[in-house]
Parts: C-alpha cells; sequence; structure tokens
C-alpha cells in the first residue's frame, strides 16, 4: 500500500482541520482552562464530533460509527494536536471503542458504542499505575467474588476520568490482564480528578473491593484485548504528538519570517535556518513512519508492534526537538502565556507519556532487535 | 489471489531457483559488490549469474520501462521484489551509478537514440560509469567549475581537471560537466556530456583516503575529443540535468542510511560483547543508543518509501532529496559509530584476517565523507530552509 493518504483519508483530514480549526483552535483549550471547567472538555463539542462523525471514526456503522481504521484515527487525532483541542476523542472514541468492538457482548456493544459515536457518553480507560507507563507490570487484581470479580488497586493518568459515563479498567486476574467494564457509581469506586501542567484531563482512580458481574469482563482475560487497546492508543497519541510537532512548527516558521532584529528576519541568520531545516527533516520522518504503522495496524501485520513502538518513540524525539525550538527561537515571548508555543510544549510533555515514552519504546526494538 | 500477491508468489518462486547461494546474506561494504563493467570482476561465478540473470529481466532498474531494459514493473511490484530481495537477504545484483544517476537523467533528458543505446547496457551492467562533477575549485560551489568545451564544428575539446571521481580508474565512460560558455552567468554556461574514458587525454589517479582505500579519483582531460552527438539536454543548460541527477545521487547517498545493510549493530554489539542474565546487550548504555538508532534507521526506510510514494503521486517537492540526503548520511555515519563501539579493540585491528582486513574500521572512515560527497550536510540544510522552508535570504 503507498504510504500515502487516499482521496477518502485526505477528505477526512481536510474536513477534521476545516472543523477544528473553525470550532476547537487553540482558544477553545484556553478558554476551558481560563474558566476552570470543571468538564475540562466541552459536551456539545463532543456532540459535534458526532455530528461531524469523527466520535466514532473506528466504531462498526452497525452501531452508529463509520468503521474505519487506524489510519483514519490517526488522521484526526493528528488535527487534534495540531489544535491542541480537548476532547474524550481519545478516551472514548478510540480506547474505550477499541476495548468494546473487540471484548464487549452485545448488550454492551448496543448499549455503548452508538452513544460514543453520536458524542453523548464519555468513557475512560485506565491502564498507568505508577510514574511511568508499565503495562506488563499492572498490579491492580480481579479476584474471582462469587458469579463475578473482586477488584483492587489505584490508576493514574485516567484521562477524561472524572466525567466518565463508563469506566474500563485494566487488572491482572490470576493467569494474565484483563480489562473490566464498570460504572463509576459502583461501591468502592473512588475519582479525584488531577489538573495537569497542559490543562487537559486525567484522574486518579481507587478501587477498594469492587464488586462486579461476570460479565463486566470484556473479552478473555489473555491480555488481548488490552494488547490491542494499547496499540491504538500507541499510534493515536503518537498521531497527535506529530501534529502538535507541526503545529508548534508551523508557528514557529511564522516567526522566523515576521521577527526583525539587526535590521532582519531572524529567519535569516544561518544559525536559525539550519535548525529550522533540521527540525523539518526530524518531523517529516516521524510522519512517514506513524503512516506505515498505522497502515500496519490496519492490515495486522506482524511487525505493527514494532513499527507502532517506532514511531511512538520517534514521535517522543521529535516532538520534544520541536517544542524546544519553538521556545527558544521565538525568544522571550516564547515564555509567556499569551503566545501557544508555550502550550505546545506541555502537552507534548503529557503525551509523551501516555502510552510510553520514547525510552520505553526503544527499549521494545532493542528486544525485539534480540539485544 | 490479488495481482500483487499472485505477483509476490512468482517473484519469490523466480528468487528461489535463481538466487545463487553465495550472493545470500550480508555483503561486506561496497568493495564487496558487483559492479560490472567491460572489466568486472565477480567475487565468484554465483555472482556473475546473479548479474545476468537479474539483468536479463531488468530487475537491476525494476521501474524502468521495459522497452529500455528496465523491469518495467510498477511501483507497488518493485516494492514487492524489494522485500522479497531482502527475505532472502539478496545482495544488490549490481550497484551502479549508471541506475542511480545517469539513468533518470537520460529518461529525462537524454534524446530517443541515447536512451536507446546507453541504458540497456546499464541495465545488464556492461558498461561502469564515473560522475565528473567536482573540481579543485569547485565542491560545495559546484556551479563555479572551469573545465572547458571548446567548440571544434563536430565535436568539441575538453580540457580541465575532476577531482572525487568515484572509481573513476575502473570506470568505462564519465557523464561529465563542462563549461561551454564561459560568458554567460556561471549557472547558464555549463553543458552535461558523455564520453568514454579510453578517450585519448583522460587520465586518472587515485587518492588514497583516511581509511586507507582509494574509491576516489583526480582524474585529468587534456585535449579530450567529446561527440556533438553525447550532448545531453540542451547545450549550456547542462545545470539543469546536473540538479535532476543530483537529487537522484542523493537519494542514493541517503538511502544508504536505511536498516538492513550488513549485520545489525545490536546483534554486532552481542556477538563482541555478551549479554546479561536477561539476554540484554551486556553495556546498557550502548544498548541504548543502539535502540534509538534503530529507531531512527527504521522511521527512516519508511521517509524513503513515502518520499519513492509520494514522486510517483506527484506529490513530493523536489527538494525533498536534501532531506533524504542529509538524514541518511548522518544516519550512517552514526551507525558506524555505534558499530565502532559495538566491536571495541576487536575492531581497531586494521590487518588481521580476523579483522577481514580492518574492514569495520575501514567502513567507518568511509563513511565519514556521506555527509560531504553529493553536497555536504550543510548544503543541503541551506536547500531545504531555502526551497521547502521558504525562509527569508536563504
Amino acid at each position: 500500500m503507498p504510504l500515502i493518504l487516499t482521496d477518502e483519508q485526505t477528505m477526512l483530514k481536510e474536513a477534521t482541520e476545516g472543523f477544528l480549526d473553525e470550532q476547537a483552535p487553540v482558544a477553545h483549550l484556553r478558554h476551558l482552562r481560563d474558566t476552570d471547567d470543571p468538564d475540562g472538555v466541552s459536551r456539545d463539542l463532543w456532540r459535534a464530533f458526532g455530528e461531524m462523525g469523527l466520535a466514532g471514526v473506528i466504531i462498526p456503522e452497525a452501531y452508529g460509527g463509520s468503521g474505519l481504521g487506524a489510519v483514519e484515527a490517526g488522521v484526526v487525532a493528528e488535527a487534534i494536536g495540531r489544535n491542541l483541542t480537548p476532547s474524550p476523542f481519545l478516551s472514548t472514541g478510540l480506547l474505550a471503542a477499541r476495548a468494546l468492538i473487540d471484548g464487549g457482548n452485545e448488550a454492551q456493544k448496543s448499549g455503548w458504542l452508538s452513544r460514543f459515536a453520536a458524542g453523548e457518553a464519555i468513557a475512560a480507560v485506565a491502564i498507568d499505575e505508577g510514574a511511568k507507563h508499565r503495562p506488563e507490570r499492572i498490579r491492580t487484581r480481579a479476584e474471582r467474588s462469587g458469579n463475578g470479580w473482586r477488584l483492587n488497586g489505584a490508576k493514574t493518568l485516567v484521562v477524561d476520568g472524572h466525567i466518565a459515563d463508563v469506566l474500563i479498567v485494566a487488572a491482572r486476574t490470576d493467569d494474565s490482564l484483563g480489562v473490566f467494564l464498570l460504572d463509576p457509581g459502583t461501591s468502592g469506586v473512588s475519582i479525584e480528578r488531577t489538573v495537569m501542567v497542559d490543562a487537559h484531563n486525567a484522574a486518579r482512580l481507587d478501587l477498594k473491593d469492587v464488586l462486579v458481574d461476570a460479565d463486566a469482563l470484556l473479552g478473555p482475560a489473555d491480555g488481548s484485548v488490552l494488547g490491542r487497546v494499547l496499540a491504538l492508543g500507541e499510534g493515536a497519541v503518537a498521531a497527535e504528538m506529530s501534529g502538535a510537532a507541526q503545529g508548534a512548527f508551523d508557528q514557529t516558521l511564522t516567526y522566523l519570517r515576521d521577527r526583525t532584529q539587526f535590521g532582519k528576519a531572524i529567519g535569516e541568520f544561518q544559525a536559525l535556518q539550519h535548525r529550522a531545516a533540521h527540525l523539518y527533516s526530524e518531523i517529516e520522518i516521524t510522519q512517514a513512519i506513524l503512516l506505515k504503522a498505522l497502515q500496519a495496524l490496519d492490515a495486522g501485520a506482524p511487525d505493527a508492534g514494532l513499527l507502532l513502538s517506532v514511531a511512538k518513540a520517534r514521535a517522543g524525539k521529535s516532538g520534544e526537538l520541536a517544542v524546544q525550538e519553538a521556545v527558544q527561537m521565538h525568544g522571550g515571548v516564547g515564555m509567556t502565556d499569551e503566545f501557544d508555543v508555550g502550550l505546545y510544549m506541555k502537552r507534548m510533555r503529557v503525551t509523551a507519556e501516555l502510552f510510553g515514552d520514547a525510552a520505553y519504546h526503544a527499549d521494545r526494538v532493542a528486544r525485539a532487535g534480540g539485544y | 489471489m490479488s495481482d500483487l500477491e499472485s505477483f509476490r508468489a512468482e517473484t519469490r518462486a523466480w528468487l528461489e531457483a535463481n538466487c545463487p547461494p553465495e550472493v545470500r546474506g550480508p555483503t561486506n561494504g561496497e568493495d564487496d559488490g558487483i559492479w560490472g563493467g567491460r572489466n568486472a570482476v565477480f567475487k565468484t561465478p554465483g555472482h556473475r549469474l546473479w548479474l545476468e540473470r537479474m539483468g536479463a529481466r531488468g530487475w537491476t532498474a525494476p521501474e524502468w520501462p521495459a522497452e529500455y531494459g528496465g523491469g518495467g514493473l510498477s511501483r507497488e511490484e518493485a516494492k514487492v521484489l524489494a522485500s522479497e530481495l531482502r527475505r532472502i537477504q539478496a545482495q544488490p545484483a549490481l550497484l551502479s551509478f549508471g541506475i542511480w544517476m545517469l539513468g533518470p537523467a537520460l529518461l529525462a533528458f537524454g534524446s530517443e537514440a541515447q536512451k536507446k543505446r546507453f541504458l540497456p547496457e546499464i541495465v545488464r551492467g556492461e558498461i561502469r560509469w564515473c560522475q565528473g562533477y567536482s573540481e579543485p575549485g569547485a565542491g560545495s560551489d559546484l556551479a563555479g567549475l572551469q573545465t572547458k568545451a571548446e567548440d571544434r564544428g563536430d565535436h568539441w575539446i575538453v580540457n580541465g581537471q575532476k577531482i572525487w571521481t568515484s572509481y573513476a580508474d575502473k570506470a568505462d565512460w564519465i557523464f561529465c560537466l563542462v563549461r561551454t560558455d564561459p560568458d554567460a552567468p556561471k549557472h547558464l554556461g555549463i553543458s552535461f556530456v558523455l564520453f568514454d574514458m579510453k578517450t585519448p587525454g583522460v587520465t586518472t589517479r587515485p587518492i588514497t583516503l583516511i581509511s586507507g582505500k582509494s574509491p576516489f579519483c583526480e582524474t585529468f582531460f587534456d585535449d579530450v575529443r567529446v561527440e556533438k552527438e553525447d550532448l545531453v539536454g540542451t547545450l549550456n543548460r547542462g545545470w539543469d540535468v546536473a540538479k535532476y541527477l543530483l537529487a537522484h545521487e542523493r537519494t542514493m547517498i541517503g538511502a544508504m542510511g536505511e536498516v538492513g545493510a550488513g549485520r545489525p549493530a545490536g546483534q554486532v554489539a552481542v556477538d563482541h560483547i555478551g549479554t546479561d542474565d536477561q539476554g540484554r546487550l551486556d553495556d546498557p548504555m550502548l544498548r541504548a543508543r543502539i535502540a534509538e538508532l534503530d529507531v531512527d534507521a527504521l522511521a527512516f526506510r519508511a521517509s524513503l518509501e513515502r518520499v519513492g510514494d509520494q514522486v510517483k503521486a506527484g506529490q513530493a517537492h523536489p527538494a525533498v532529496a536534501s532531506m533524504l540526503k542529509y538524514y541518511g548520511s548522518e544516519l550512517n555515519k552514526r551507525r558506524h559509530e555505534l558499530l565502532m563501539a559495538a566491536g571495541g579493540a576487536d575492531a581497531l585491528e586494521w590487518e588481521s584476517d580476523r579483522s577481514h582486513h580492518g574492514q569495520a574500521a575501514r567502513d567507518w572512515l568511509r563513511t565519514k565523507a556521506n555527509s560531504i560527497e553529493g553536497g555536504t550536510s550543510e548544503i543541503q540544510l541551506n536547500i531545504l530552509a531555502k526551497h521547502i522552508l521558504k525562509l527569508p535570504g536563504a
């Protein structure tokens, strides 16, 4: 398959960019932050995502979605990254939808997926437990209890956790890892919103003897559903980072052309030109591996996991460089809250940790390489 | 089964039957490769057979039109062929400046007669080409070249000197930039000509490099007769051909940064250093650096593929070759730094059989030219800043 977007994917990209430019540019994030919005996202915007067909991009048409794949999810995530748009797209439209599509029974699917696709419900998926993303070391336990399960543990970095209508929690069973669907109002569940550096949503989740029915377990408890959620998360967050890197870079290029010192545009100085050209190369190369990885994920290719790790590692490295250079090349005004580049820097730091940082994924590449 | 799947099955079967065992497995650098030419040297009979078989199918230049001896494959078929070749670790059937550089320029600028004459023998590896671009006074400022061609009616007489001419001493023909109008602005007085290296007045002198090897030469032209029919493109517009060809050269040099060439650094490191009780390289800092290299190299491979697809779809910016050249050559230098670290003291032996006469060290030193030849990294960054980023004053 050629490593370029199809005509349909290009149309989706243009439509999403146009929609977000209009409805949710960076000013939208500022508004939510500066008004201390209790939800941290706009429910009206989420419904508009539904009307645009974006909320359900990967949800099957039978449940009101568009039935598309990871490449299309990446196209939307990239546009979100470019605009720093807070929305439940990742938590609900991708992660929770993926878990339910792959592991939900018919009642669970028909109950939730169409509401996700319409932008009417919000879900949160709880995976991480410590400072770093280490899904292979999940300690939250799910023990058999009567006909159902008893959950105990604590989660962190649960995106949209405090506004979720439904939770999906990864927990260790006797033999492997499973994901469990639960109502946030269940006894023993406590949720604390954690206001983050990037003004995007996250929460801590505590589970104390939380009892759920047998059918709360989505799919088999063999790690497979979690694996697919992680793969999509890695790809989607890498795409969001790629979009954010491009957004920060575009603003920086504009500044290099417009800002004058010593009687000329600072973009005339070769010291800055070479750094900008290097950064361009890093961003381009990341975009290539990102598309390759998302195509591989859609095709079920055996090397999809490796390619996703490469993409997420690259997104971390080139994204970090993009925001560092953005602030430095903006000089003093890059340090001000008024300019957007600082917001890109903060979002990049958070997305770097989501679904594993560059070091975590480089380690996976090393293991795959047998060293 | 789709057309592409059946093409893959046929290709796999043909390669299984026709790729000799001697040409499977990692190569020992470009010295070891098959270069063809009138005085071709083949390491084994299998190497000769491999070139003959691939050349006959046009698969040394898979995407060139079949009417000029090429494979006539579509972009997608060519990708399948490349992946099947990689699967069996087949070495390239032909390393060729004719395929990488001259051929694309002839396809774009050559006359029908030139295409019919030169392209099929390039595909079959019968004529080995070298590139006469740089001069002692024209390096990064290539358009300042002074080698001159005087019009003598039905031919030119060429006088001057080229330098860094790769394998000039082994090449059969040269594609060469010469000044045909000394009074025009420097970019507008250059022509692109072809001539036989056996023509009287052509001499070459190899230059010994820090690697101890001599892939580059000084090349001297003393009253060399060049036929008018061997001008490519328009008189005095050779710079257009030169730039077009440079984009292909840059992509080629950049592609050296791709993974898959030689034994992976991680494996080399394991061979020399060993692993800990969890099977990880017993040098955590080096392991991390190699992992970062692999991340960048795998991403870069995707970027090469993507740019190729963009070119095919008419979506590529012409200057993007500078990105591939810049990034790929820096990546290749990094790989060889890490290969040296992976080999440790073992990689330092310059003459022993154990070290294959300093193979790793010589390759490492050779890569330092990657970010100089074909336009330095700094020149590539200038081009990107000007043509893609459109920064002022660039």
